[in-house]
């Protein structure tokens, strides 16, 4: 654990593609919010896509180039690997050992290469430790009741269930509103958005009934993916709810 | 049973739009799930309990022809018969020959999920022998001429109402809205058909190898009259059933009932060891075991897929699983549905035909969640993808569309090449202009209206992180 008079902690991030391509606006806050932690940060410019939309539709053969592009870009040195997002950091330090079962040097490197990866919110809670800092660092006027959906993947490939709610819990300008069903999936999943369409559509009706419910005026998850199902489905209702990634609101809360 | 995989999600749209399947179908995460989490809370060690299990039925699966040898010297010195059956059709004959033989006329039955694997009930009828279901949810589907839709509650979808209709238009029975008058309807026709029967056929939940001795679990206790009653006892089972010792029994008992029902005990655990002996008041004179392969090597042949081979059908996958809980029992068109139905179908009945069902999934994960042995029912969906994408494992498995496979291509080759994902990226900035309204997009083409029809998409910014982070954050 660091305290912010030990040497800073080194990591680099990787941004995910849906992060990179459609919301850079939270990778601009995770970087803000790690720098502020005390986190020296690089972002090795190969990155692309961890695989896992071709890993979980069955394409392993077309999941596997990028999760080798991923093991070349970041298997030097010993550097965190910090993922802003449950489900890719999931993909690599949980599936790559799977994808690569059978191919012996590229199964060393993916398991040499997980324990230093994690996603944003086991990171700065397991190893900054830094959630007391948080809280002191969190100024910042206003109020906001929000509440907390919790995504598949964080959950249940990387088991952390407390971290997130640890850090909402610590920021005295947010009231944290637990919704109903909160750890049920909100039916995103990849393509199966699209092609059982409306079964994933029942599933996100539920989730927005229950966001709703509680009269947040925020959801917050550790996934963009998530929230980009789930914020589409409370804009394609009307239903005036923001969606956050947590490193927007600790941003918010700390700016 | 004649599988209907095929039929996925004409089943699925149906039972979404059926508001009373999906008030019962939230019940079971109030109900059962909830009961579950509460039991597993209140029991010290449950996890160890989970690990032990699994590995218990690892064992048992690395060695079942060991076992299996084991379970047939047992029952045969308890004075009882097994039948090694290697399909559905094998199985049948041989329940059906020896109801023909013993001049058995009514056959009544416990609840056996392999029964209905077997479509055994439409064998009995055809050689003019009836069969009666005698648990109650099995009752009611067989009055209603459908098939289970949970393995645990097989008829969780209907209604008191629904089963009060059901009662008169079969029975000619008063409607009533109360279910202890069901209850009481349901006795009397049975208590019957209990009389008449010469045979009791029975699932098995456990077979346990060192004694040859069939347990059920129940909790109306007319399983154990089918045990009892009749001249003739068969039970029924999959050859996955088995576990070693009395002593293993204790750990897979505690786990079952409480994850299936929330339940520390249910009302009935019935054991038996082969057929009445000498000394015994009553019991039946004759007991048959009949184990089922019925595609199961297939599943043992896989090591990718052999821990499917640990499920005690309790059930708790299905509770937790958020597309069980919408597209209900029918829509997965064979005998086990949810989760583990989505592995056990495929590969016992065609994956060509199934190809939905490991599909159907958002991988949740709440299913490995749930499961008391740890099945990661997860990692065995995205094999079985993974098989009908570029798997050359089972035959007559048909390929998923041409068209995803360019897709996915196109995507591989985007994010494998740096500057062909900034000439993506630059013409979908182009190509959305006329699509975003307010920064969104609302509609999109096919394929992907499936996306539009429920959420709106975030249209894409001007700058991506990566070249925000260039210039300098
Ligand atoms: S897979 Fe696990 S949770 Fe599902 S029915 Fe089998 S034992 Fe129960």
């Amino acid at each position: 654990m660091a305290s912010p008079s030990d040497s800073p902690v080194r990591a680099s991030l990787f941004a995910t593609c849906i992060i990179d391509q459609l919301y850079p606006e939270v990778g601009e806050s995770a970087v803000r919010v790690l720098r502020r932690l005390g986190a020296e940060l690089d972002f090795p410019e190969a990155q692309t896509c961890c695989g896992q939309p071709a890993f979980n539709s069955g394409f392993w053969s077309e999941a596997k180039p990028l999760a080798r592009r991923f093991l070349e870009t970041f298997s030097g040195g010993n550097r965190y690997i910090v993922i802003p997002s449950g489900s890719c950091a999931s993909m690599v330090r949980v599936f790559y050992q799977e994808l690569f079962h059978d191919e012996l040097a590229l199964l060393g490197k993916a398991q040499a290469l997980a324990p230093r990866v994690y996603e944003f919110s086991e990171f700065v809670v397991d190893v900054l430790g830094a959630t007391e800092r948080v809280a002191q660092a969190a100024k910042a006027p206003g109020r906001s009741k929000a509440t907390y959906h919790e995504a598949c993947h964080l959950r249940r490939e990387l088991g952390a269930k407390t971290q997130a709610r640890k850090l909402l819990k610590a920021l005295p300008g947010v009231e944290l509103v637990e919704m109903e069903q909160s750890e049920v999936c909100c039916g995103f999943g990849g393509t199966f958005a699209v092609k059982y369409a409306d079964i994933s559509g029942a599933m996100l009706q539920d989730k927005v009934k229950y966001i709703k419910a509680t009269g947040a005026d925020t959801v917050v998850a550790c996934d963009s993916s998530c929230l980009m199902h789930i914020g589409g489905g409370l804009d394609k209702q009307g239903v005036n709810v923001r969606p956050l990634h947590l490193a927007q609101v600790l941003d918010q809360a700390m700016g | 049973m004649e599988p209907k995989t095929k039929q996925f999600n004409q089943g699925a749209a149906l039972a979404i739009r059926d508001e009373k399947a999906q008030k019962s179908l939230l019940g079971l995460y109030h109900g059962f799930h909830a009961a579950r989490l509460r039991a597993a809370d209140a029991t010290p060690n449950w996890e160890e309990l989970r690990d032990h299990a699994r590995a218990i039925k690892a064992h048992t699966v690395e060695h079942l022809d060991y076992y299996l040898a084991q379970v047939e010297a047992n029952v045969a010195k308890a004075g009882g018969k097994v039948f090694f059956a290697a399909d559905a059709a094998e199985a049948n004959k041989y329940v059906v020959d020896l109801a023909k033989a013993r001049g058995v006329k009514v056959v009544i039955k416990s609840k056996s999920m392999v029964s209905e694997e077997m479509g055994l009930n439409h064998q009995f009828e055809a050689a003019g022998i009836e069969p009666v279901e005698t648990d109650l949810g099995e009752y009611v589907i067989q009055l209603a001429e459908e098939t289970p839709y949970h393995i645990v509650a097989p008829a969780i979808h209907k209604s008191r109402q629904d089963v009060s209709e059901l009662f008169h238009r079969k029975l000619g029975s008063a409607p009533t809205d109360k279910i202890t008058d069901l209850g009481r309807e349901a006795r009397r026709q049975l208590r019957q058909k209990f009389i008449q029967a010469d045979m009791g056929i029975t699932g098995a939940n456990f077979v346990v190898a060192e004694t040859g001795t069939v347990v059920i679990v129940t909790n109306e206790g007319n399983g154990r009259m089918c045990t009892s009653m009749p001249r003739i006892h068969v039970a029924i089972t999959g050859m996955e059933k088995l576990v070693p010792s009395m002593k293993d029994l204790g750990t897979f008992l505690r786990l079952l009932i409480r994850s299936a029902t929330g339940q520390r005990i249910t009302s009935y655990v019935t054991a038996v060891t082969g057929p009445r002996r000498s000394n015994d008041e009553d019991g039946p004179e004759e007991f048959h075991l009949v184990i089922v392969d019925n595609g199961r090597s297939r599943l043992l042949a896989n090591p990718e897929l052999r821990e499917s081979l640990y499920c005690i059908r309790c059930g708790a996958c299905l509770n937790a699983c958020p597309v069980y809980r919408k597209v209900g029992g029918h829509a997965y068109g064979w005998v086990y549905p949810g989760p583990i139905g989505a592995i056990v179908s495929p590969v016992l009945t065609g994956l060509g035909d199934a190809k939905d069902l490991p599909y159907a999934s958002s991988l949740c994960g709440a299913c490995r969640e749930a499961c008391p042995v740890r099945i990661n029912i997860p990692r065995m969906l995205l094999v079985l993808r993974r098989e009908l994408t570029e798997g050359t494992a089972y035959p007559g498995q048909r390929r998923v569309a041409l068209a995803e496979r360019m897709a996915m291509r196109g995507y591989r080759m985007a994010f494998q090449g740096r500057m062909f994902l900034g000439l993506a990226t630059a013409t979908g900035r182009v190509v959305q202009r006329p699509l975003v309204r307010k920064g969104r997009i609302r509609r999109m083409p096919p394929p992907l209206s499936g996306w539009t029809r429920y959420r709106t998409f975030p249209a894409l910014p001007k700058h991506s992180f990566r070249s925000r982070w260039k210039r300098g954050l």
